[in-house]
C-alpha cells in the first residue's frame, strides 16, 4: 500500500520525464502554415507539390517531426542528445546539410538528398524506398512549414572544384590545414571527438551535442563521399557548433584537408595507407602557429 | 543637335538644384538636431561576477595571467555607473542613421570587445579576431524575426567578417570553442548609444520632438522614459537599474 505522498511523487516524476525534454519552439499555428500549401519544389526535372505530401507526412514523418513540423512529434522526447539529436524544427528553416553558405536556405536538392540519405547516428532513416516524386513532394511539404521560403531564395551553392589526385604531399598539407584551423579543439588531434572544447558543445537550442568522431566507423551525417566532406566544413552545419570555413580555407587546401580527414576514418582508403607509410604524427596542440 | 544641348542644360540644372537641396537640408538638420544625454546607475552594490576558468585553452589563460577574467553580465564603475546598457528611441520612424565609424566586434584575449555592440538595422559591422587561438563567431537570433543565424570560423589571422541585421532584436553571440565567451548584438532602429563604464551615454542626431527612450540591459531588463528634445539642445534622461 503506497502512501498518498508516494503516489503523487511517482506521478509527478513520471510527468516530468515527459515534459522536461521537450524544447518547445513552435511559433506558428496551423492556419498560418496552411497559407503556404501551394509550396513547390524542383528537384532535377521533377516538380514536387506540398499538398500531395500530406498523406505521406502523416504516415511516415509526423511521429517525430510533429503535425506543426516543429520537431515535437510524440516520439521526440525519447531522442536524447547528445547521442540522438532531436528532430529538426522545420519552422525555423535552419538545416545542417546544405550546399549553400552558412545563414542561407538549402536548395531543394539538399533537402531531397537529406530525405534520401537519412542521418547516421540519428533516428532519421533513409527514405529511398519512396518514389522520387513522393520525396520531391515531401521537400515541398518541409518547406511549407517555414515562412522563410516566401521571401528568401536558397543561397548559391559553394562551388566544389574537381577532386585532385591524392598524394603524400597533399596529406601532409592537409595536416597543416587541420592544425591551422584548429579543428582539433573539438574533434581532437586524432579525430576522436575528444578535443578540449568537445565536452561543452551545445546546439542552437542549448542542447548538448557531440563533435563528429572520425574514428568510430560511423559516417558523417551529411554524406560520406569526398565531396560531402568538402561541403561539410565549407558550409558549416547550421544550428550546431560547426562553423563555416569558406572564408578561411582555399579550394585547393580544402581538398588537402579532405584527404587528411580520411586518414582518421576506420574505412580502408588510399589516404590511410599513405599516412601509415609517412608515419604521420597527430598535430601538436602546443606548437606555435605555423610550426607543426 | 540643339535638342541634345537643351537636354544637357536641363539635366545639369536638375543635378545642381538637387545637390543644393541636399546640402541645405543636411545643414538645417545638423543645426536643428538635439541629443539625449544621461547616466545609467546600478542601485546597490554590483553583483559578484564569477571568475572564468580558461585553463582548457592555454592561450586564453596566459592572456589573463596577471588580470583574471570575469563574466561581464554586470559591469559597474566606481561611481555606481552601469556599463553596456543600450539606449535607443522607442518606435523610431525617422530615416536610417548615417553610418558612423565602422562598428567592430573584436575577439580579444578570448573575450568579446565590446561585450555589447549596438547598431541600427541594416548597419554593417565587422567581426575580427586579435587572438592567436581559433574562435567561431555564432550569433543566435530568432529566425522568425527575419534575422538568420550564421556560424563562421575565425582561426588566427582570419579576415574580418562583415555583416548586418535586418530586424530589431537583441541577439546573443557565442563561441562554441570557448563556452564562456558571450556577447550581444543589440539591433535597434534609429539613433542609439551604449553606456560607458561610468554609465554615461549620449544619443546624438535626435531631431526636436517628444520621444520615449528605452534603456536595455542584458540581465537587468528594460526601462523607458519620456523626453522632449528641443532644437540644438541636449535633453537629459537618467536611469537606475536594480540587479536581478
Amino acid at each position: 500500500m503506497r502512501t498518498r505522498l508516494e503516489k503523487w511523487s511517482l506521478l509527478l516524476s513520471a510527468a516530468a520525464v515527459f515534459v522536461l525534454p521537450t524544447v518547445s519552439s513552435a511559433q506558428l499555428s496551423t492556419s498560418d502554415i496552411d497559407t503556404r500549401l501551394g509550396t513547390e519544389s524542383h528537384v532535377g526535372n521533377i516538380t514536387g507539390h506540398a499538398k500531395d505530401a500530406k498523406g505521406d507526412y502523416r504516415r511516415y514523418c509526423v511521429g517525430c517531426h510533429g503535425p506543426l513540423g516543429d520537431g515535437n512529434g510524440e516520439n521526440a522526447p525519447y531522442m536524447q542528445p547528445p547521442m540522438y539529436q532531436q528532430p529538426r524544427d522545420f519552422q525555423l528553416g535552419i538545416f545542417k546539410c546544405r550546399s549553400t553558405p552558412t545563414g542561407t536556405l538549402p536548395t531543394d536538392q539538399d533537402l531531397y538528398d537529406a530525405i534520401t540519405r537519412g542521418f547516421d547516428r540519428s533516428n532519421m532513416p533513409q527514405w529511398n524506398t519512396l518514389s522520387k516524386q513522393q520525396r520531391a513532394d515531401l521537400v515541398a511539404w518541409v518547406k511549407h512549414f517555414s515562412p522563410r521560403w516566401v521571401g528568401e531564395k536558397p543561397g548559391t551553392p559553394i562551388p566544389i572544384p574537381p577532386e585532385p589526385e591524392v598524394t603524400a604531399e597533399r596529406i601532409k598539407a592537409g595536416r597543416d590545414v587541420f592544425a591551422r584551423m584548429q579543428c582539433w579543439k573539438c574533434h581532437g588531434v586524432q579525430g576522436m571527438a575528444n578535443g578540449p572544447s568537445a565536452s561543452t558543445l551545445q546546439d542552437d537550442l542549448g542542447r548538448p551535442i557531440a563533435a563528429f568522431n572520425f574514428t568510430d566507423g560511423t559516417r558523417p551525417k551529411c554524406g560520406d563521399t569526398d565531396q560531402d566532406i568538402y561541403r561539410i566544413f565549407m558550409t558549416g552545419l547550421d544550428g550546431t557548433p560547426m562553423p563555416s570555413f569558406a572564408d578561411n580555407i582555399k579550394p585547393d587546401e580544402a581538398w588537402d584537408l579532405v584527404f587528411y580527414l580520411r586518414t582518421f576514418m576506420s574505412q580502408k582508403s588510399k589516404e590511410k595507407e599513405m599516412a601509415k607509410q609517412l608515419a604521420l604524427k597527430p598535430v601538436d596542440p602546443n606548437a606555435p602557429a605555423g610550426q607543426q | 543637335m540643339r535638342n541634345r544641348h537643351n537636354l544637357a542644360v536641363v539635366l545639369s540644372a536638375v543635378v545642381l538644384v538637387g545637390c543644393a537641396a541636399l546640402i541645405l537640408s543636411q545643414g538645417v538638420n545638423a543645426a536643428g538636431e538635439g541629443k539625449i544625454t544621461g547616466t545609467v546607475k546600478l542601485d546597490g552594490p554590483a553583483p559578484h561576477m564569477k571568475g572564468i576558468d580558461m585553463s582548457k585553452d592555454p592561450y586564453c589563460s596566459k592572456a589573463h595571467a596577471s588580470d583574471p577574467a570575469h563574466y561581464e553580465t554586470y559591469v559597474a564603475g566606481a561611481n555606481g555607473g552601469l556599463a553596456n546598457v543600450v539606449l535607443y528611441i522607442d518606435g523610431w520612424t525617422g530615416a536610417a542613421q548615417a553610418s558612423n565609424a565602422v562598428l567592430v566586434f573584436d575577439q580579444r584575449n578570448c573575450m568579446y570587445t565590446p561585450h555589447v555592440l549596438a547598431m541600427d538595422t541594416g548597419e554593417s559591422f565587422k567581426v575580427q579576431t586579435s587572438d592567436q587561438t581559433a574562435h567561431n563567431i555564432h550569433p543566435n537570433p530568432n529566425p522568425m524575426t527575419g534575422n538568420i543565424p550564421w556560424n563562421q570560423s575565425q582561426p588566427p589571422g582570419s579576415p574580418p567578417v562583415e555583416k548586418s541585421w535586418k530586424a530589431t532584436e537583441f541577439i546573443p553571440v557565442k563561441c562554441n570553442i570557448h563556452p564562456w565567451m558571450n556577447g550581444w548584438f543589440a539591433v535597434v532602429k534609429g539613433p542609439y548609444a551604449t553606456s560607458d563604464e561610468n554609465g554615461n551615454f549620449t544619443i546624438n542626431n535626435v531631431p526636436p520632438g517628444n520621444y520615449t527612450v528605452t534603456a536595455w540591459h542584458e540581465a537587468a531588463g528594460t526601462q523607458t522614459q519620456k523626453v522632449t528634445v528641443a532644437a540644438g539642445a541636449a535633453a537629459s534622461a537618467n536611469f537606475t537599474f536594480k540587479a536581478k
